[in-house]
């Protein structure tokens, strides 16, 4: 079994993003993520496929302890992506998760300036399921009413942290959790409470 | 009477083959080559290179072909090639002190290093017109000169011995350079960016704003230190290779501008610089971006910023000639659904102004 | 690298690979903080700046070979700039094309929102031209830039309301400033304030593209968008007196044909497609049948 990046590279990486903008648009909503990869083991395919869409050589990349400690994975991305890999979160316009239970504060990444929000950390996490039964009640932008993340497992203090994440907007990181070939969007713009 | 408007198509399609038509002229005079562009019409494709930012003279050449000499329209369909070429890397920064030249003025020193090469020239010529030239012309061979041309160190860098003319601002080693056609601009923006947009700027916008300098609209006292014209080369060094490959000579204008400074708390009384540079050979357009280059260093001088070639906002956003006339000529699209709004808003106040005057009167009248 | 094409020599829908994820990226961010403006490094295109460059990157970018692409200018599709840029995508991208606002996943649009309500599968591009929406007031970016960062919007207020004290009511009929989300001032491009109200509760995702200046921002669905106002003088849109002369449709917005050089005037769907429609459904407005439809008869 070979590793490989996009097969298409170009209507990959366009489906790819549709269903990272679809899910950002309407947070909580679970969209299914086609894409032909095979990144090397722990990087999940779906994080594999979001950073291949995204990155560059103008996104550093920060890679979390699990994924940093299997050379295969830096190499696998900076060669398809030619994104610089960064050992400071704070310097990471993508951050990959793969152990939520493990992941840094979100104070550590950056959440952009008043003046430029929009140069922030997007954080990619890798979770055993979007499904669960434990569940957040989400408000906001692109949500008629409310909506659910049953993403779990979630970074600790996960309610506290996003709260505070809330609170600097329109600074902040945005996520985008994955599990079983979906991914579900979480913006800064969205508030989130224990159900 | 009144037709839906409906047929857009079709009339797209029969104004571009009229336009080709119109293009060619009458057809018993013969069609033009891109060569005979390329070695006659030298300058327009020079112009067209800078502003496109791509030296290529026979695509240049076609651009003008293709634009029945149209030079922001030509630039445009350079640009949009541009824009789709992969980019493979960045080449050595070009050594414009070993330029081969064909033209080398100073305006600041009789005689210097290197010596005064006028070049060909329109200066000191007789703006008269040449009807030989109707009559297809052939000009005399140049004559050739018997000494070759010895090296020829930049006037600034003459200046520089002396410690009176500041170092190079902003020019660090191995600092990258911005590119604004990858990141959108930023304000305040570095002097490298500056530099590039008015090098793809439009000459006769830079033109203007240099000459506003000129005439007390923030002043700089310049001097024409150097002028050159000729062949420089371009080297590249590939990755894999490790060491610069020579890619080929471009020729360019070089402008750099001397100016006065007062000196400040910090900085002793000293000369301060302008510069501009051009594809091919443009030193109108190379001048009027070094007196601009100069006007727009003011907040770094500490200088008031007073008039509009100082202000980097007011210059950097409205110097492309592509930007302008895109925005200017999309005045010709359909805007009757705003007009429409605007007619029903003035139709309305129209009628409430007619109602106050009517009360006014009855007021007056019952007093 | 496979980068297919089908006007030869250029990448699917012109656009090469890197500018796309450029741009998705500042489309995600766009949808992340509502109403900002995201800079991104807009690129040369082969229609000039002010014909709807911002509006065609952001469609590049988003288009897939799935898509069914619909296009608009003043709320027509058949108008000149409209016809050019539905052509540029059939060239570079071979997407399907449709007039039927129903039919389209995405439709790019200069001036108008559509009248027929908006699903959540598809997506509104405006072309935009000056995004900024106190540029009038304040003609520097450095200075709009910090009054965003503050959410300082006094300037608007103020200027809004001396319409009010010059005119007796606020005097902005098109490009009428909005808020989005309760944070940002937006400008919705120059859209008669008509459209406002659609704009808020969307379904669908609303993308904003200037290439000129540089900058796409969005209105995720279901978000509150609100018009500007004063408590004693709330936001109002414009009402026409007649309905549709072909269509009948009332609570639409019109134009206004010149028939004569007499003062004969009617009013029509700006919305060509949505009257079209009517037109089938059977309704009939007083002037059909009176005059002939140049477009139905060719």
């Amino acid at each position: 079994m070979t590793v490989h990046a996009f097969t298409d590279p170009v209507f990959d990486a366009q489906k790819v993003f549709r269903a990272a903008m679809n899910v950002l648009s309407r947070p909580g909503t679970l969209v299914p993520l086609e894409a032909d990869v095979r990144p090397p083991a722990p990087l999940s395919l779906e994080i594999a496929a979001l950073a291949l869409a995204f990155a560059d050589h103008e996104t550093p990349i920060w890679l979390d302890a699990a994924l940093t400690s299997v050379s295969y994975v830096g190499e696998y991305l900076k060669f398809h992506t030619g994104a610089p890999i960064t050992p400071h979160p704070v310097e990471a316009a993508f951050a990959l998760v793969s152990e939520p239970a493990l992941c840094p504060s979100l104070t550590s990444f950056t959440a952009g300036t008043a003046d430029y929000p929009d140069r922030s950390t997007t954080i990619f996490v890798q979770t055993d399921t979007l499904r669960s039964s434990r569940s957040f009640t989400l408000r906001g932008p692109g949500i008629s009413g409310t909506a659910a993340l049953r993403a779990d497992p979630l970074p600790p203090a996960f309610p506290r942290e996003w709260a505070a994440n809330r609170a600097l907007f329109p600074r902040g990181v945005d996520m985008l959790f994955a599990a079983d070939g979906w991914i579900a969007g979480l913006p800064r713009s969205t508030e989130l409470s224990e159900a | 009477m009144y037709v839906a408007v409906k047929g857009g198509e079709a009339a797209i399609a029969n104004a571009h083959r009229l336009l080709d038509h119109e293009r060619r002229g009458d057809p018993s005079v013969p069609e033009l080559s891109i060569a005979q562009i390329r070695e006659q019409m030298t300058l327009l494709v020079d112009r067209v290179m800078t502003e496109g930012s791509l030296y290529d003279p026979d695509l240049a050449a076609l651009a003008l072909k293709q634009a029945r000499g149209d030079i922001i329209e030509a630039v445009f369909l350079v640009r949009a090639f541009r824009t789709t070429l992969p980019r493979f890397g960045y080449s050595q920064p070009m050594d414009t002190d070993a330029m081969f030249a064909m033209r080398r003025i100073s305006a600041i020193y009789k005689d210097l290093p290197g010596g005064q090469v006028l070049g060909p020239t329109f200066d000191y010529t007789h703006r008269l017109i040449d009807f030989n030239l109707a009559a297809n012309g052939e000009p005399p061979t140049p004559k050739e000169s018997d000494s070759a041309l010895a090296g020829m160190p930049h006037v600034t860098g003459l200046l520089d011995q002396e410690g009176l003319i500041e170092r190079e601002p902003g020019a660090e080693e191995g600092s990258p350079v911005g590119d604004l056609t990858r990141d959108p601009l930023d304000f305040p923006a570095g002097r490298d960016l500056r530099l590039q947009a008015l090098a793809r700027g439009d000459e006769g916008f830079i033109l203007a704003l240099g000459y506003s300098t000129q005439r007390g609209f923030g002043r700089t006292h310049p001097f024409t230190g150097e002028i050159r014209v000729g062949e420089v080369e371009i080297e590249y060094v590939p990755e894999e290779l490790g060491f610069a490959v020579l890619l080929g000579d471009v020729v360019l204008t070089e402008c750099e501008m001397i100016n006065q400074f007062k000196g400040s708390a910090s900085a002793p009384p000293q000369f301060t610089r302008g510069y501009g540079l051009a594809f091919g050979r443009g030193e109108r357009k190379a001048m009027a971006m070094a007196l601009v280059d100069r006007a727009l260093r003011a907040r770094e001088l500490g200088e008031d910023i007073k008039a509009p070639a100082q202000d980097e906002e007011f210059v950097l956003a409205h110097c492309d000639n592509l930007q302008s006339t895109g925005f200017v000529e999309h005045l010709k699209l359909p805007h009757y659904v705003d007009f429409q709004a605007e007619l029903e808003l003035v139709r309305r106040m129209r009628a409430a102004h007619a109602e106050n005057r009517m009360d006014d009167e009855a007021l007056e009248a019952a007093e | 690298m496979n980068e297919t094409a089908t006007a030869s020599g250029y990448n699917f829908a012109y656009l090469d690979e890197q500018t796309k994820r450029m741009i998705r990226r500042a489309i995600l961010k766009a949808i992340a903080i509502p109403g900002y403006q995201v800079p991104f490094a807009s690129r040369e295109m082969p229609m000039p700046y002010g014909w709807g460059t911002g509006g065609v990157q952001v469609t590049a970018a988003v288009l897939g070979p799935d898509d069914t692409l619909k296009v608009i200018d003043q709320g027509s599709d058949d108008t000149t700039n409209a016809v050019s840029i539905r052509k540029f995508f059939e060239r570079t991208a071979g997407v399907k094309t449709t007039t039927k606002t129903t039919d389209a996943s995405v439709i790019q649009t200069r001036h108008r929102v559509p009248e027929e309500k908006l699903r959540a599968d598809q997506i509104l591009v405006y072309q935009v031209p000056i995004p900024e929406p106190l540029r009038f007031l304040e003609p520097r970016e450095t200075e709009t830039r910090q009054l965003h960062a503050l959410a300082e919007y006094g300037l608007m207020h103020v200027k809004l309301y001396e319409d009010i004290a010059r005119h007796g009511r606020i005097a902005t009929t098109y490009a009428y400033p909005v808020e989005v989300a309760g944070r940002y001032v937006m400008d919705p491009s120059p859209v008669p304030k008509f459209d406002n109200p659609k704009i808020g509760d969307c379904a669908a995702l609303q993308l904003y593209g200037a290439g000129r200046e540089k900058r796409i921002y969005a209105v995720p669905p279901h978000t509150k968008v609100k018009s500007l106002d004063f408590e004693d003088h709330p936001f109002r849109v414009q009402t026409f007196r007649e309905p549709c002369a072909l269509c009948a449709a009332e609570d639409v917005y019109l134009d206004e044909v010149v028939l004569d050089d007499r003062g004969g005037r009617m009013f029509v769907c700006s919305d060509t497609d949505y009257c079209e429609q009517r037109r089938t459904d059977g309704h009939r407005g007083k002037m059909l049948g009176k005059v002939p439809l140049g477009g139905e008869a060719a």
